[in-house]
Formats: structure tokens, C-alpha cells, sequence
């Protein structure tokens, strides 16, 4: 799925024209997106939760040569997903993977 | 609740702030004045309800500049109750990952080619020092 089929979406659901229906879209990454440059959380009730993280300064090793080396201190964003969403995907609507344990 | 964060909550450069999703729809509304609030909500809504279900049918997500979105499988596996050290069985499921992308990885660090604002904290915090 892309933005484009985001805004298909709208368009068939909720009847908006293509046009405003992509503006809206655009705008809500960007929202999404400017929020979190600026170190805010972003909670989606049902989705998930958008959370900046600090990560110190820390030694590490390169896998492949074993070398020591110096990962800086950054920030990373990270996504943990609601329990309404974990619990939607293992819901056996789709059988892709087979039989599945249904409590 | 098994599973759950690796990481120490700690560290959030902006602790205390953050922003729900009526929040975001409030936001979305101010930006978009042309477009009543109630209706700015039902596509918010939307736009989340079909990323859901494109996820739900095993569907990948791309949203450029954002990041993607994919359903993995994980197996099966033997676990510890973390309180009681016991070894618990936890059943193989699906779970969504997001892969940020390359414009907000860079946004969400500071990256000085997309603003100019040099936080005085950020170039302290980069000593160079390859440990070879």
C-alpha cells in the first residue's frame, strides 16, 4: 500500500475528491513528522505509538572484521504497535499462514 | 504481558509532550481551514482504519519520506517469565514492524541539511573517537 492508495481509499469511503483527499494525507505525515522531529511522541489510539529515543554513545563491533568501534550518540524513532493491532493481525481472518492456535 | 520493551523508557529528548491522535486531527484541521474538522477526523480515521487492513491482508506499507510498515511471523519460541525466570511457551504470531525511512531517520536526529538550527547540545554531543 502507498500514499496513493491511501487516498483511493478516502475517496471510495468517504467520497472526498482525489485532490483533497491526497492534501489531507500529505498533511497528516507531515504533522506526524514534524512532531516527532521535535522529540514529541505521537500516540495513535488503535495504531501504535511513535516514540523518539536517545541512544548513547557506545562501543560496538563491526560483525564482519570484529573490529571495536564507536557508535555515537543519536536519536532514533521507534514504532511499538498498540495491542488492538497486534491482536487484529493474529485474528484468523486470512489464512496465510495456516492453521493457527484460536483460544 | 510477555514480550514487551527491550529498552529503558528513558532519554526521550521531549519527555513530556506528545500528541494523540485528536490531537493530530486538531493539528490536520488548523493546516486545512477549507476543510470542516468533523470531516478532517473521518479521514483520519480512515487513513489509519485502511493501513490497518492493508497490514491485516498481509499487505506492505510504504509511505515515502515516513517509513514502512510489515507484518513478520515470529516463531514459535521458548521464553522466561521475566519475574519468576520460569520458561514459558510463547505461540508463533504476527507482528507489525516499522522501518523509518531515510527523510525521517535523518529529520528525527537533526540532520543539519534539512534546518539550520544547530542545537548547541547536538554538536557537543558528537565527539568523533574511532577506536581502532
Amino acid at each position: 500500500m502507498t500514499k496513493a492508495e491511501i487516498v483511493e481509499q478516502i475517496y471510495e469511503r468517504v467520497g472526498f475528491s482525489k485532490k483533497e483527499a491526497a492534501e489531507l494525507v500529505e498533511k497528516v505525515f507531515e504533522i506526524i513528522k514534524d512532531t516527532l522531529s521535535e522529540g514529541e511522541k505521537v500516540k495513535i489510539s488503535g495504531f501504535g505509538n511513535f516514540v523518539v529515543r536517545h541512544k548513547n554513545a557506545r562501543k560496538g563491533r563491526n560483525p564482519q572484521t570484529g573490529q571495536e568501534i564507536l557508535l555515537e550518540e543519536r536519536k532514533v524513532l521507534t514504532f511499538k504497535p498498540s495491542l488492538v493491532l497486534k491482536n487484529l493481525l493474529n485474528e484468523s481472518e486470512h489464512d496465510e499462514t495456516g492453521s493457527e492456535e484460536q483460544p | 504481558m510477555v514480550g514487551g520493551d527491550e529498552e529503558v523508557p528513558t532519554g526521550c529528548p521531549n519527555p513530556g509532550s506528545e500528541m494523540t491522535k485528536s490531537g493530530l486531527i486538531e493539528e490536520v484541521a488548523k493546516r486545512t481551514p477549507h476543510i470542516s474538522k468533523k470531516d478532517t477526523e473521518v479521514v483520519v480515521n480512515t487513513i489509519f482504519d485502511s493501513m490497518i487492513e492493508s497490514l491485516r491482508g498481509g499487505e506492505r506499507i510504504e509511505i515515502r519520506g515516513f517509513g514502512s510498515f510489515q507484518v513478520k511471523l515470529r516463531e514459535a519460541r521458548e521464553g522466561r517469565n521475566p519475574k519468576t525466570g520460569e520458561p514459558v511457551h510463547i505461540s508463533a504470531k504476527r507482528t507489525p514492524f516499522f522501518k523509518v525511512g531515510k527523510e525521517l531517520k535523518e529529520m528525527v536526529d537533526g540532520a543539519p541539511s534539512i534546518s539550520d538550527e544547530s542545537d548547541d547540545e547536538e554538536a557537543e554531543a558528537s565527539h568523533h573517537e574511532a577506536t581502532a
